[in-house]
């Protein structure tokens, strides 16, 4: 099958105003008799539900978690970009448009960046309406921040917590619908397949967590908003469910993955503290701001913060890209700390860290309201304690999560950082309208591969999640379900419903008679050691190569000595891990294929074989300017399909953050 | 440091539960509460037997999913700390440690430590939102809210819906959550429209859930792991004052 990514004719400016002026519409009595089915909750799967029912579509809407509002998008910290250009700084559509376009190391569509760029604004109005109480100025405005890729103040962000408002603002827009019977929300399932009716996606199977009962769910079309798949490095800043199996289970039936070895390493998450660890903790990007980085000038230097002098320090963002300095895009601050840590210089324990410190920013922040106060000629004391008291306002709630985590005060001492797995690029190939491959399948939010290319800049994911969800899909469903209102709902008794029903309950009894000796998280925890040390930041086709066979000699263990306590019925939290972690080590082989075919450096995948004699990545232009598009076969059997990408407005070129 | 853990045990929601004993060693100071009962399920595991279910998802203090009682506190002993936050430090070796779950009529046990919070759901759908449809929105700067109001609506909304308040109360009462959604949507002048019908729904819905009344004890503002203010209960009861005054009825 050859890829048809659908992008509308005409100029770059005038695809989507154009799409929206001829797509197809269902009328209001119709959609009463259309039903969707809506996988996860997040910022793209709640945004979805809430504005598909409101267009009066019968949505049903599924998460795994006990609620909808603990969809993993509430734990997202810094911040949400939109073109507003509110602080008259030079910021535009366009300037949005190409600044994604280029943190993206030029492997993203410009059609759909452009298409985010322009709804990015209504999303802001949209979420001030729904009472979403973003950082304000005295004046009554709204608030902006710079945040690492950009130039300029386009983020919006309500303290640390800006991803908890936004779903909370969207859980709200859900429930609403709820109580108005537009939508039916079933939490604790988990979708475990997808029913294809004459090639089309007709439904799920579901399982009620609770019961351990398997369900059939009847929808004219299927919307997989399930996140990302970070999991499978085990150890992320992803929540202990996230989970890759609504995806994975689509692609196995016949959805594309596109870009799967494009992970983001983010810079700034507290370092791994011991074997016990069952995740990593991000600190958000917005500290780069204020924070300095920096490790010690001389190898395996062994004294306290305090005690490097000044000229001692090697501020080495600063001194490598003096443009950007500590604010450059996330794949490059990662990979400029893992080579400092590399090459000997890294502090802490462990050794595996770099320091953010604050020090500079109190002494500023401290003189500036020593001058407010009227107060000249400050004592170095009085500086301090202002200054504190404004890093506190901003940064409060972050610091206190460093200080619960590592018992350091850092106040006192600089924090210590180091990059840790954080998002997912890669994700269901999409066309322009959103859909898979698979018809009436579609893909929103980090689930999908679409807009962030190799490399997602900062604040970019929560504007990517609630556009696809409030502003695309109501159009892009639209125009597919438009043909299909003559379609009954289809009864559940079909035989295609039957035979996924029967597909899944096999497979579970297959995993509860294995009954080896190793739980699940002990495998789990293997495959993503593999996954970081031979298909994380840095890698080679010779340890990739490796990692797959490593992959697939795992893969045979989990399948005869996996142990799940328990039974099929009722809770059993240790199945359902079960079959994730299963899901995750197929994903891990195909992510290191992936990887192993992509013999350039771009983004957040960065080969060693390809870097600039300064060490950083080189693209090849030539031979990889394309989405690799992965059809699944059968096991350990893919096909890559490419997706070529043309530029005809951007003109690509080496990034430079210098 | 080595540790006696007494947990609840208790099968699904009809069956009688009771509390088991364990022992867990090596326990490093740097682990988290939840990765210590991490460890405690993979002993378990290993000797064959199920392990312990509780809820519990990001692991940073801000899903709300995590809910265990520990030696009869919300949360654990850490002043505004969820469960996943607090960490060993707080206990030294040889201590015994009581775990229940959230124990209240509208959190009926589903299993161990894990209960039902639909009822928090339920109440949101009754009001605790803004009707406005997608694409209504007029240009965001149109509306300046006054910092101050912004800054204390946002403190309202950082409630995460965990139940702690109400595992807290002895009348087992919804009214702090539901007072920070109220006070959240009441400090905006986008919220002001539907205002009445709002508070009247809210706590008309808390009342059918079976949640209790308060009587001003403050166990809940002091067990809250993000601090929620307890003036949001002295708003939650103008409003709702105002509303009955001014004739409005839930519907």
């Amino acid at each position: 099958m050859s890829l048809n990514s659908k992008i509308p004719a005409g100029e770059l400016s005038q695809k989507w105003s154009l799409y929206k002026n001829n797509c197809k519409i269902v009328n209001p009595a119709n959609k009463r008799s259309l039903e969707v089915i809506v996988i996860g909750t997040g910022l793209a799967g709640a945004s979805a539900a809430a504005a598909l029912g409101e267009l009066g579509y019968k949505v049903k809407a599924f998460c795994f978690q006990d609620s909808p509002r603990r969809a993993h998008s509430i734990a997202a910290q810094g911040g949400i970009n939109a073109a507003k250009n509110y602080q008259n700084d030079g910021d535009s559509v366009y300037r949005l448009f190409y600044d994604t376009i280029k943190g993206g190391d030029y492997r993203a569509r410009e059609s759909n960046v452009h298409r985010l760029a322009e709804v990015s604004a209504n999303i802001i109005d949209q979420c001030v309406a729904q009472g979403v109480p973003f950082a304000r100025e005295y004046g009554g405005m709204l608030s902006n921040r710079s945040f690492g890729g950009t130039q300029v103040q386009r983020t919006f962000y309500a303290a640390g917590q800006t991803g908890q408002q936004l779903l909370i603002g969207a859980y709200q827009a859900l429930e609403r619908q709820v109580a108005l019977g537009n939508v039916t929300m079933y939490s604790r399932h988990e979708m475990l397949d997808i029913v294809k009716i004459d090639g089309k996606a007709r439904g799920i199977i579901a399982r009620n967590l609770i019961t351990g009962k398997l369900e059939r769910h009847f929808g004219h079309a299927v919307l997989i908003c399930s996140g990302g798949y970070g999991n499978v490095f085990y150890l992320s800043t992803n929540a202990m469910g996230s989970n890759v199996t609504a995806a994975w289970k689509a692609h196995r039936q016949g959805a594309y993955f596109g870009n799967p070895c494009y992970t983001q390493i983010h810079p700034t998450c507290i370092p791994v503290s011991g074997d016990h660890q069952s995740k990593l903790t991000l600190m958000s990007e917005s500290l780069r701001n204020d924070g300095r980085i920096w490790v010690p000038k001389k190898q395996n230097d062994n004294r306290k913060a305090s005690e490097i002098p000044e000229d001692e320090r090697d501020y080495y963002l600063e001194r490598r890209y003096p443009a950007f300095g500590n604010l450059v895009p996330r794949d490059v601050a990662s990979r400029a700390a893992k080579e400092r840590c590399d090459a000997g210089y890294g502090v802490g324990t462990s050794k595996q860290a770099v320091y953010l410190d604050f020090a500079a920013a109190v002494i500023r922040y401290g003189t500036i309201e020593c001058s407010k106060h009227g107060n000249h000629n400050p004592s170095a004391d009085e500086v301090r304690k202002y200054g504190l008291a404004v890093v506190k306002e901003k940064y409060g709630n972050l610091f206190d999560m460093y200080a619960k985590i590592t018992g350091e005060d850092p106040y006192e001492v600089p924090m210590r950082i180091y990059p840790a797995v954080h998002y997912t690029m890669g994700g269901l190939w999409v066309d322009y309208e959103l859909m898979t491959t698979v018809e009436g399948l579609y893909c929103l939010g980090e689930a999908n591969f679409s807009d962030h290319g190799a490399n997602r800049l900062g604040a970019s994911a929560l504007m990517q999640g609630l556009a696809d969800g409030y502003f695309v899909i109501p159009y892009t469903l639209g125009n597919y379900l438009a043909d299909d209102i003559r379609t009954k709902a289809i009864p559940t008794d079909h035989p295609a419903f039957v035979a996924a029903e029967k597909e899944v309950e096999g497979r579970i009894n297959q995993l509860m008679n294995i009954k080896g000796k190793q739980s699940v998280e002990s495998i789990h925890k293997r495959l993503g050691l593999i996954m970081w040390n031979k298909c994380g930041m840095g890698r080679t086709a010779e340890g990739l190569k490796e990692a797959i066979l490593e992959i697939q000699a795992l893969k045979k263990e989990f399948w005869s000595d996996v142990f799940i306590p328990g039974t099929v019925e009722g809770m059993n939290n240790e199945l359902d891990k079960a079959q994730r972690v299963a899901d995750f080590i197929e994903l891990g082989e195909l992510m290191c294929k992936d990887a192993l075919n992509r013999e350039e450096s771009c983004g957040g995948h960065f080969r060693e074989e390809s870097q600039t004699p300064d060490g950083e990545a080189q693209r090849n232009d030539e031979e990889f300017m394309y989405v690799a598009a992965w059809e699944y076969n059968s096991d350990s059997n893919w096909t890559l399909h490419k997706e070529e990408l043309k530029y005809d407005v951007v003109k690509p070129s080496q990034r430079s953050y210098k | 440091m080595n540790l006696t853990l007494k947990v609840w045990r208790q099968q699904n929601a009809q069956s009688q539960g009771g509390f088991e004993t364990y022992s867990v060693k090596d326990i490093s100071s740097e682990m988290s509460f939840l990765e210590m009962f991490d460890v405690l399920n993979e002993q378990l595991i290993h000797e064959g037997k199920e392990p312990i279910t509780f809820d519990h998802d990001c692991r940073e203090g801000i899903c709300g999913a995590c809910s265990m009682h520990i030696n009869g506190q919300a949360h654990g002993p850490w002043h505004e700390t969820t469960t996943c936050q607090l960490h060993m430090r707080a206990f030294k070796d040889g201590d015994t440690i009581v775990v229940e779950p959230w124990r209240a009529a509208a959190f009926p046990v589903i299993k161990d430590l894990m209960v039902d919070r639909t009822s928090f759901d339920r109440i949101i759908q009754a009001g605790g939102y803004i009707s406005v449809n997608t694409g209504n929105a007029q240009d965001a700067n149109n509306l300046p809210i006054a910092k101050d109001k912004a800054d204390e609506s946002f403190a309202a909304a950082t409630c995460i819906g965990c139940g702690a308040c109400v595992a807290s109360c002895k009348n087992a009462s919804a009214s702090l959550f539901l007072s920070a959604k109220v006070a959240h949507l009441a400090l905006l002048p986008q919220g002001d429209a539907e205002r009445k019908t709002r508070v009247l729904n809210m706590v008309d819905q808390m009342d059918k859930e079976g949640f209790g009344a308060c009587t001003n004890t403050g166990a809940c503002e002091a067990e809250c792991p993000k601090g929620i203010s307890i003036m949001n209960i002295r708003r939650l009861n103008a409003e709702y004052l105002r509303a009955g005054l001014s004739g409005s009825i839930a519907r």
